[in-house]
């Protein structure tokens, strides 16, 4: 099968690949990119751990082949913060609150908030909670997750 | 005199040693470690490790239900681009391992037993191609001769007694029965489940000459050693497996599956390391199933509401010949009174993925039935369900006459009354109206059997004054990481940031591993014998005995001795030692269990019948609280569990060909947040020296044993409709529901 050039801006660095046009963003993210933030749980839209940020907003990658994202802006899990040792504010909630267990749906849920928590005008509580009605999680309870969203919220107002 | 490090746990070690430490972190509600990871997508779960020149294997799975593959079309696939490898070796798995099987599970994929079932691993330079060559790959089959039923009634099914577990029988229960002043006699159907963790399983094979490393999503990596070694028949010291970070597990992973081994293969042939992922579909078709149940109990009560007989019969399901039974009666043995008792499983010998263990296996399904029944029973008595439940628990486990460790039952009924606002209650359904919706409350007990499993952990206190505990023991989302640095902390005096903990390799010292809630319990048994150790030889550094040294924030004293910093005391040393526990007279001598009970507020819509849960509370007792936010995250978790199987979870299969039908997670409705209202979790602090050094008990599947009772009670409750079907569909009950225009009836 044929491959495409693809390029795209991936937090903030230009990266680009050959790229047959049936690997999907994910799997282009994951296994050509090394970037494994986002995580493979159903492979078609419906958990929502693979979310990533596509011109700032959120995404399936599962659900979008990697050529797709020529010319494009993609940010990860993995470009919210400098690492574990600086977290991005959401992430920090993420952390204080419990709202991780086994964490592979984590960075799902975190894109999503992060894409809700930027756009204008702000969402309400009631709007991010439906928002991440998409988002599985097997572990938690989700309690811990709209401890988030009740925090956040807060500090807005 | 108790010998604190004997390695059998042969008495209670009531000495309660973790509350004697002064360094304040035992049970502290401590984020966990390794949270700052995984919110940074930095956790390296089983499929994300860069192993150069790794190519990709991907399952074929069988499209006949029950057969024998008579060909496969390896040069058509190997005619295509990037196809490297067919691989169809008579080592391929057909079943997964039931937990702690430490052997190989059924091999010769090429004898088909049920729809789904891996026959071949087809291995390409990357996923597509590898995926591609396996639609396309032809595979020739052959009828089975004489097949098995799919449908666990069908009129022609095997049934057996189970050789996992034997009947109770007491008294005479048919008497009983008849004698009684109230009775019920009622059959529960209960569906297959899921476990549905979020990871699903993935390999990464690579050999270095005779040896196999694997990285792996597995739960007990030093029973898997040994399963992965039996299936390619080498020595398990030829076997790593690395798994520090496991997404979710929930019994899945308890034992090696078809991915580990097809990729293990694989890797031999090619002579390069293979990274086999299962596709979500494949999951649910060929790892594990939770078997549905059909339960009939019976209940007879004197006129006082005591019990005076007891049944519990449950059919159940699996392929021929395994051994596992879904021990749907574990918790009615110790949990009520009635003599007079019979308590049964038999299994259904059908076509359908191997059944084993998912979150909680027995009590899960089977307190649910028993506490519906239970608020039957309350109904016809007469009494409010939670005094009949407060009647009704014995002195000791009726028939055999064993003494219970320690029971927080009452006090679980008691204070989640009061905390929810049970009060409130209407005796008789049909009563609270909020609109379009019939509103309703439920109670259940929630009981889970303890369990101690051997286990070892080492323990370095380094020469510069700070910790490592090592241990092959998993963390699959339960917070071991946190839990066992704790320990450690608390007992050699050291502040979290000065503990660090190494797990989920098999060349580590074997831990429990994760399963059965017994790893926290048994694992950290293990740690904090060898913090003893570590700390009597520092005493005897220091010549003091070891019940005088005082160990705080990094610092050693006793007596009126002035602190003196740990780096100083050993003097350029590491303290190491291996802390050993196995379960001993103590297992057998007492019932351990932990219990609790959980509220349940529902409204049921008056005109489609939908079903939400409104609220819930759960209040637990399970010995001490070793870390108050990973143990009430567990609860919650385990709740949330019980809102899936009373509402929406079940596996369907199609009776004609045995497919599973819903195999993916749209078509197999796990809850999300909107299907979940505010929960309340209350743990209850006790001390449980029977049941662990720790005196702890396990908690990881307390909360969803008996949740979904507590639902289905709230349900009739709110508009008198019994279903006695799980899940709680609106089909079944908007036929029976009242005039949806009555505001009360």
């Amino acid at each position: 099968m044929s491959l495409h050039f693809v390029e795209f801006e991936l937090n903030g660095c230009q990266i680009d690949g050959m790229v047959e046009a049936r690997r999907t963003l994910l799997d282009f993210l994951r296994c050509d990119v090394g970037c494994t933030g986002p995580h493979a749980g159903c492979e078609h839209g419906v958990c929502g751990a693979c979310t990533v940020l596509v011109e700032g907003q959120a995404v399936r990658s599962c659900l979008m082949l990697a050529v797709q994202a020529n010319g494009k802006t993609v940010e990860t899990v993995e470009g919210l913060s400098g690492g574990p040792k600086e977290l991005h504010p959401i992430q920090q909630l993420f952390r204080e609150e419990f709202a991780l267990q086994c964490g592979f749906c984590t960075p799902g849920f975190l894109m999503t908030l992060v894409a809700l928590d930027r756009s204008e005008p702000r969402p309400n509580a009631a709007e991010m909670r439906e928002a991440l009605s998409g988002h599985l999680c097997r572990c938690t309870g989700y309690q811990g997750v709209l401890r988030v969203i009740d925090r956040l919220t807060e500090d807005r107002k | 005199m108790h010998l604190p490090l004997s390695e059998m746990y042969n008495e209670p070690d009531d000495r309660n040693v973790l509350d004697r430490m002064r360094q304040g972190v035992i049970g502290q509600p401590l984020d966990r470690p390794e949270g700052a990871l995984k919110v940074s997508g930095q956790a390296t779960y089983a499929a994300e490790w860069r192993i150069d020149g790794c190519v990709e294997g991907v399952l074929v799975l069988a499209e006949i239900a029950q057969g024998q593959v008579t060909a496969i079309d390896r040069d058509a696939a190997l005619a295509r681009d990037g196809v490297l490898a067919v691989i169809a070796d008579p080592a391929m798995t057909r079943r997964s391992a039931q937990g702690m099987a430490a052997k190989a599970p059924q091999q010769d994929a090429a004898k088909v037993e049920y729809f789904g079932q891996p026959v071949a691993l087809v291995v390409a330079r990357t996923f597509e191609q590898a995926r591609d060559a396996a639609v396309a790959l032809r595979v020739d089959y052959a009828d089975a001769a004489e097949p098995v039923p799919f449908d666990p009634h069908a009129p022609d099914v095997k049934v057996e007694a189970p050789s996992s577990s034997k009947p109770v029988e007491g008294g005479d229960l048919d008497q009983a029965m008849r004698d009684a002043a109230f009775s019920v006699d009622v059959e529960y159907d209960t569906p297959g489940h899921a476990s549905a963790a979020m990871e699903p399983h993935a390999t990464i094979a690579q050999w270095q000459g005779d040896s196999l490393i694997l990285h792996g999503s597995y739960q007990m990596l030093a029973y898997n050693v040994k399963e992965i070694a039996d299936c390619l028949g080498i020595s398990p010291d030829k076997v790593r497996i690395i798994a520090p970070y496991v997404g979710g597990g929930f019994g899945s992973k308890l034992g090696i599956t078809h991915e580990a081994v097809a990729a293990a293969l694989a890797a031999r042939e090619l002579g390069r390391p293979v990274r086999v992922v299962m596709s979500r579909q494949q999951v649910f078709q060929t790892v594990m199933r939770r078997s549905e149940t059909r339960q009939r109990v019976r209940l007879a009560a004197d006129a006082g509401g005591r019990l005076i007989g007891l049944g519990h019969e449950a059919l159940v399901s699996n392929l021929p010949g395994e051994k596992f039974a879904e021990p749907v009666t574990q918790a009615t043995e110790f949990l009520y009174g009635g003599e007079n008792r019979l308590l049964k499983v038999e299994v259904a010998r059908i076509s359908r993925l191997t059944a084993g263990s998912v979150r909680a296996p027995g009590e899960a399904v089977g307190m649910q039935v028993l506490e519906a029944a239970m608020d039957e029973l309350a109904e016809k008595i007469g009494i409010d369900p939670i005094e009949l439940r407060k009647r009704n628990l014995p002195a000791t486990v009726p028939v055999q006459g064993t003494p219970y460790s320690s029971r927080m039952l009452t006090q679980a009924l008691e204070q989640g009354a009061q905390a929810f606002g049970w009060s409130a209650r209407q005796d008789r359904p049909c009563q609270t109206r909020d609109g379009d919706w019939w509103v309703g409350m439920g109670v259940a007990s929630a009981a889970r059997v303890n369990m101690m499993v051997p286990a070892q952990a080492r323990v370095t206190l380094r020469a510069d004054g700070s910790a490592l505990v090592e241990t092959d023991q998993t963390d699959i989302g339960t917070g071991s990481y946190a839990i066992l640095g704790q320990i450690a902390g608390e007992m050699l005096g050291l502040p979290m940031a000065r503990v660090d903990v190494k797990l989920g390799d098999s060349a580590l010292p074997p831990g429990a591993g994760s399963g059965g809630s017994f790893g926290a319990i048994s694992t950290g048994s293990a740690v904090l014998y060898a913090c003893e150790e570590i700390r009597k030889r520092l005493a005897k550094i220091l010549g003091c005995a070891a019940e005088e040294l005082v160990l705080k924030d990094g610092t050693a004293s006793h007596g009126d001795a002035a602190p003196r910093p740990l780096r100083d005391v050993l003097g350029g040393e590491d303290l190491t030692t291996t802390g050993k526990i196995k379960p001993g007279k103590t297992a057998k001598a007492f019932s351990q269990a932990s219990y609790g009970a959980f509220f349940a507020e529902v409204g049921v819509h008056a005109f489609t019948g939908e079903v939400r849960v409104r609220r819930m509370t759960g209040v637990f007792g399970f010995g001490r609280v070793l870390n108050a936010k990973t143990a009430r995250s567990q609860c919650l978790g385990g709740m949330v569990w019980g809102i899936g199987s009373a509402l929406t979870e079940e596996l369907a299969f199609d009776t004609r060909d045995g497919h599973l039908v819903n195999h993916d997670l749209a078509e197999y409705h796990v809850p999300v947040h909107a299907d979940v209202p505010a929960i309340e979790v209350i743990l209850l602090e006790e001390r449980d020296a029977a049941a662990s050094p720790l005196q702890a008990k396990g908690v990881g599947e307390l909360g969803i044993c008996g949740a979904a009772g507590a639902i289905a009670n709230a349900v009739y409750n709110a508009c008198g409709v019994r279903v006695r079907s799980f899940p709680l569909t609106l089909d079944k009950i908007v036929p029976s529901l009242p005039d949806p225009f009555a505001q009360t009836l």
